[in-house]
């Protein structure tokens, strides 16, 4: 009798505190909702690039995939432009791609853009922001870390120093 | 249709302020409370009150028919509304306890609301898009008659303190039911000041700065005590003495706390006058005319807790919420008035407890009613007034 | 476990104050009014105080514990009115100076204490969980004791019992089927045991507290699970007139959904209308009458790709207006906000500035501009520079704010068989800036614009269980405070008949009925001990 209160108790209490505890923690991350977090599978989406080529997420499977989602008149994004053109150079041959998804702008923008900082990767335009809204992305930039088996790794909203991009390819090398 | 709308919301105001002399005459120790007397009185006051909710009732079927819509929305047309659900619950519990006491507090209390109501712009006005909803008038009017019958609880608990608080000595519970009657009074000292100056057709403008950095004029209607924060004056008039701290939001603002200080100005000078003709506290003065029976009077507001809790819940909750979920996309926004509804269920709830698992009866129980009533007008008035939010259409 | 016998034989757990069978108080026996407020059974927590486990539920068991949790709630939820919560303060601005500047030092006091996502914050969900705890744990304290005393009443009680009544008689004489007929016209259930009468009424309403206690758990647990992922969606699409998008929240695999704006309608009250003149009049600006936007719904083929150019099916048309919805699946789109004249495509002339000849007109399409526009005959127009939305910024450099074409400027090469290596012009609007002395210029030949809406999309799967929890909980208040639990006591005591009664609450209803009682019989109108002590 008295074990069976104790028992009872006991779960009941851990129950709720569980609940509470994960209502929290989902209350804390609460862009986990809807969006790509770590864990998922990165869905695939094909996307024109700036040079007029056909970009799909699932032909880059085996490589890691640094996907940074960005636009011309955002300045975080535009200061972590030329690490990720650097860093590209000495990953690329390691078997890591960057995919610099542009959020719905023109192409003569994005053009002049990339023509200023020579960037050689490859620019997915989103001119209808589909892969921005089924990744969720709310403020730029953001960057996903995809491995090699196109399961997401990491995701960041915050604007990325050359230190934190270096470890962020490791990360993802295959 | 408009005017014979106004018409009976007049008439059923004069009614009102009749039925309460009515019941006053059924209290009144002159005749040494015959039984006969008070019945008499206490009946006509009674059929007083029901004729003036009739012709109440009118006017709100009537302006209903002339604007197309509920009338329910705006600040004249709910305050209005909220004054005959008080009625209202004062009926039912007239018709329950049979307590003539009762209705000489609370017809007042419910003129008093109406008279404020009156204060707003009165013109029919059309409904915007949010507004545009069978659930304005399932919402307003349930919300309205759940807070009209705690009203109720809050004038039964009102007059349980006038009987039973000591007033041989001062004390701290004196002082604060004198500062109950203060607030009460001005209201009364809202009314006079409003009508005072407008009769006088008194005017100053202020240019502002809206949120859109736009100039904007802002008349006062009294002279300014509480100036625009920013405001730059545009004629000679009065004042101000000092500028509206700037955290108060929108353009009327200012003169709102203007005319709140107005308020206060005006019945600190009522009370003071009331004090030196009464040479004692008002609430010592009334004690000997409450000569009722203590424990009906705390039943009675406890029994329109009881009633009124679970309407004001529906009305002010459930239906707010339905509605929210359909108009906003979320029943539940954490907007201002929401919370201060939240807030006065949340209270009423903590006094039932008190009441049913603690044993909170008669005094404690009666000013849990005084502050849950304040609780509701903040809702009414300060939300609306002061804080900002969705529900800020008046 | 520690039991305490009654004289009439009853067991009953330790910490019960009255003989679950008979009444009498086992406590003491000194005249006191008895406290009926759970029959006196022992609340079940008080009976074990062992391990750290029967602490915390005893913790929690209080009400004492509950009305301070919920005293503490109101508190905090009255500060977080006090200044505007995160979520309505204007996008874009940084919180931590937008409260100070705003608001001086209390609003940075109000940031720095979290108060400006208060309702989100850690400790008030914590609070919140720790009401649903209170509410769980003192409604099984009490409910169940209190279930099991009310089933096993005895109809004769025990003399003391029936003496620490409020209401308690003593008569002589009494017809006793009298006494029963006219409680049964009452409405009373009578129980009859050795000539002693037990009637009861509303026991129903008993139940009502553990009822709404139920309901209320049923809805926070609701209002938790919208913290789960995929419960809950709420996001919000923009969509030019004419133009689709796809709807966010909806999955590409399962096919995703498209929405075309066919038309934004906007419409105001006419001022001149007669019922609402002297309202109308009084208002500066206009008065809104409708939002509404007209849609056409479509769905891809399951699996879609992301980007790729989708096949739409159409599924419905619909028309959303503010307090009306749309519907799909379990999803809503709520007409919330829109944007009028949005520029969509700006035309130019390419001019003589001596001759104002004219070589050829040009259609910029705002969201993708050519690079170069021919106008033959050796005459073309090359965008060296767009800025959708031009601003100069901190370096007195020409750049853009975003990528919305509100404030749209070029920089145009202009060149014509009298300029072959071009001209180069700034052109914004009502700015035309020329680097060195041009011959050509572009001139401004018209504008076209588009209108946005804007719409919320929400799913939310936990509104079925908000609902249920809200209709329990009014149930539950409605049948606890709308109904009473009223119960008359008669027993015989030798030539005396001793009468008691009791209710939960509506004492003035019960007086009722026991007068009207007093009336048809010979019994003693009861006596009001709590109004005679006074």
């Amino acid at each position: 009798m008295k074990k069976k209160r104790f028992w009872f108790r006991s779960a009941l209490l851990a129950i709720l505190v569980i609940a509470i505890g994960y209502t929290i923690y989902n209350s804390i991350y609460e862009d986990s909702g809807t969006y790509i977090k770590k864990g998922d599978k990165a869905p695939n989406f094909v996307l024109t690039d700036l040079n007029g080529n056909r970009v799909e997420l699932e032909d880059y499977r085996g490589k890691g995939v640094f996907l940074n989602f960005w636009g011309t008149w955002c300045k975080p994004c535009e200061r972590e432009m030329p690490y990720m053109q650097r860093q590209y150079e000495t990953y690329k041959k390691q078997g890591v791609e960057i995919l610099a998804v542009n959020v719905s702008e023109t192409n003569v923008s994005v053009k002049n853009f990339a023509d200023r900082y020579r960037l050689s990767f490859p620019i997915p335009m989103d001119k209808q922001r589909e892969v921005t809204k089924a990744y969720g992305i709310g403020p730029i930039p953001t960057t996903i870390l995809i491995d090699k088996n196109g399961k997401v790794v990491g995701r960041t909203s915050e604007s990325l120093s050359e230190e934190k991009i270096i470890s962020f390819m490791e990360k993802i090398k295959p | 249709m408009a005017q014979i709308s106004s018409t009976l919301l007049y008439s059923a105001f004069m009614i009102y302020l009749f039925s309460t002399l009515f019941f006053a005459m059924s209290i009144s120790d002159k005749k040494r409370s015959e039984a006969a007397h008070t019945k008499k009185w206490g009946k006509i006051g009674f059929i007083s009150a029901c004729i003036g909710f009739a012709a109440q009732l009118g006017y709100f079927i009537t302006r209903w028919i002339a604007s197309g819509h509920a009338p329910v929305s705006n600040l004249f047309e709910f305050t209005t509304f909220f004054g005959m659900m008080m009625v209202l619950a004062f009926i039912i519990l007239y018709a329950i306890y049979r307590m003539n006491g009762l209705g000489v507090f609370a017809m007042p209390v419910a003129l008093l609301v109406i008279a404020y109501a009156s204060m707003f712009p009165r013109d029919i006005s059309p409904l915007i898009p949010a507004l545009q909803s069978d659930w304005l008038k399932i919402h307003v009017t349930t919300a309205a008659l759940g807070e009209g019958i705690l009203a109720i609880s809050f004038v039964s608990g009102l007059i349980y303190l006038i009987r039973t608080v000591d007033q041989s000595v001062s004390t701290k519970k004196t002082k604060w039911l004198e500062v109950i009657l203060y607030s009460l009074i001005s209201i009364v000292g809202f009314i006079i000041v409003s009508m005072a100056f407008n009769g006088a057709g008194y005017e100053a403008k202020y240019e502002i700065m809206n949120e859109k950095n736009q100039a904007v004029e802002v008349v006062y209607e009294m002279p300014a005590i509480a100036g625009p924060a920013n405001g730059a004056k545009l004629d000679d008039a009065f004042g101000p003495l000092f500028s509206t701290p700037s955290w108060m939001n929108g353009v009327d603002a200012s003169k709102k706390l203007n005319t709140f200080i107005w308020s206060l100005l005006a019945g600190a000078i009522l009370y003071g006058l009331l004090r030196l003709i009464l040479r004692k506290r008002i609430a010592a003065a009334l004690q000997p005319k409450v000569n009722m029976n203590s424990d009906l009077l705390d039943e009675i507001s406890y029994r329109a807790v009881a009633i009124g809790f679970p309407i004001f819940t529906l009305g002010a909750l459930v239906f707010a919420m339905i509605w929210a979920q359909q108009a906003w996309s979320r029943f539940w926004g954490w907007d201002p008035k929401e919370v201060w509804a939240l807030i006065t269920f949340l209270f009423y709830a903590a006094f039932l407890h008190l009441r049913l698992s603690r044993g909170w009866h008669g005094e404690k129980s009666a000013w849990l009613c005084v502050l849950g009533f304040w609780i509701i007008t903040f809702n009414l008035i300060a939300v609306n007034l002061v804080l900002v939010g969705l529900h800020s259409y008046a | 476990m520690q039991t305490i016998t009654c004289e009439c034989g009853h067991s009953n757990p330790y910490g019960t104050s009255l003989c679950q069978a008979c009444g009498k108080p086992l406590e003491n026996d000194v005249e006191v009014l008895s406290s009926m407020r759970y029959e006196g059974s022992a609340r079940r927590s008080q009976t074990y105080k062992k391990t750290i486990v029967d602490h915390i539920w005893n913790f929690f068991s209080s009400v004492r514990v509950g009305v301070w949790l919920i005293v503490i709630i109101l508190v905090a939820a009255a500060i977080g009115t006090i200044f505007p919560q995160e979520t309505f303060i204007p996008p874009n601005v940084d919180p931590a100076s937008h409260y100070e500047s705003e608001y001086g030092t209390l609003g940075l006091i109000y940031y720095l204490l979290g108060f400006h996502n208060l309702y989100g914050s850690w400790w008030f969900i914590i609070l919140l969980g720790m009401l649903g705890l209170s509410i769980i744990i003192a409604s099984l304290d009490r409910g169940i004791p209190l279930y099991k005393a009310l089933k096993t009443q005895r109809v004769t009680r025990h003399d003391q019992f029936m003496k620490n009544q409020r209401l308690f008689s003593v008569s002589k004489e009494v017809e006793i089927e009298e006494v029963k007929y006219t409680l049964e016209s009452l409405r009373y259930k009578v129980r009859e045991e050795n000539g002693n009468l037990f009637a009861e009424k509303g026991r129903f309403s008993r139940w009502g507290a553990y009822v709404n206690h139920v309901g209320l758990i049923i809805f926070l647990t609701g209002g938790m699970l919208r913290f789960f992922p995929g419960m809950y969606v709420d996001d919000v699409l923009w969509v030019r007139e004419g133009e689709k998008a796809s709807i966010p929240g909806t999955k590409s695999d399962e096919g995703q959904y498209y929405l075309e704006n066919n038309e934004f309608i906007l419409e105001m009250y006419d001022k001149e209308e007669k019922k609402f003149n002297s309202a109308l009049s009084s208002v500066d600006g206009e008065v809104a009458k409708n939002y509404q936007s007209n849609v056409t719904l479509y769905k891809t083929e399951p699996n879609h790709t992301i980007g790729e150019e989708p096949e739409l099916i159409k599924v419905k048309d619909g028309e959303i207006r503010v307090n009306e919805p749309f519907k799909f699946d379990s999803f809503a789109l709520y007409q919330t906000d829109f944007k009028l004249n949005e520029f969509n495509k700006m035309s130019f002339e390419l001019e003589e500035k001596s001759t104002g000849k004219k070589f050829g007109k040009l259609t910029v399409d705002l969201h993708e501009p050519e690079k170069k526009y021919d106008l033959g005959n050796g005459y073309r127009v090359e965008i060296e520079e767009y800025f959708p939305n031009f601003i100069l910024n901190e370096q007195k450099q020409p750049s853009t704010i975003n990528n919305l074409p509100d404030n749209p400027a070029f920089v145009f090469s202009m060149y014509s068989p009298q300029t072959p290596k071009g001209e180069k012009a700034f052109v914004g609007i009502q700015k035309n800036i020329e680097a060195g002395e041009n011959k050509f210029k572009m001139s401004f030949a018209g504008i076209e614009t588009k209108d946005l809406t804007a719409l919320t999309v929400r799913k939310d799967h936990t509104l079925w269980i908000i609902a249920l929890g809200g209709i329990i909980f009014m149930i539950g208040v409605t049948q606890g405070l709308y109904w009473n639990y009223r119960r008359i006591w008669i027993k015989q005591n030798q030539e005396e008949v001793w009468a008691a009664a009791h209710t939960n609450k509506n004492w003035y209803g019960l007086k009722k009925d026991l007068e009207f009682l007093a009336d048809k019989s010979n019994l003693m109108p009861l006596a009001d001990k709590e109004v005679n002590s006074k």
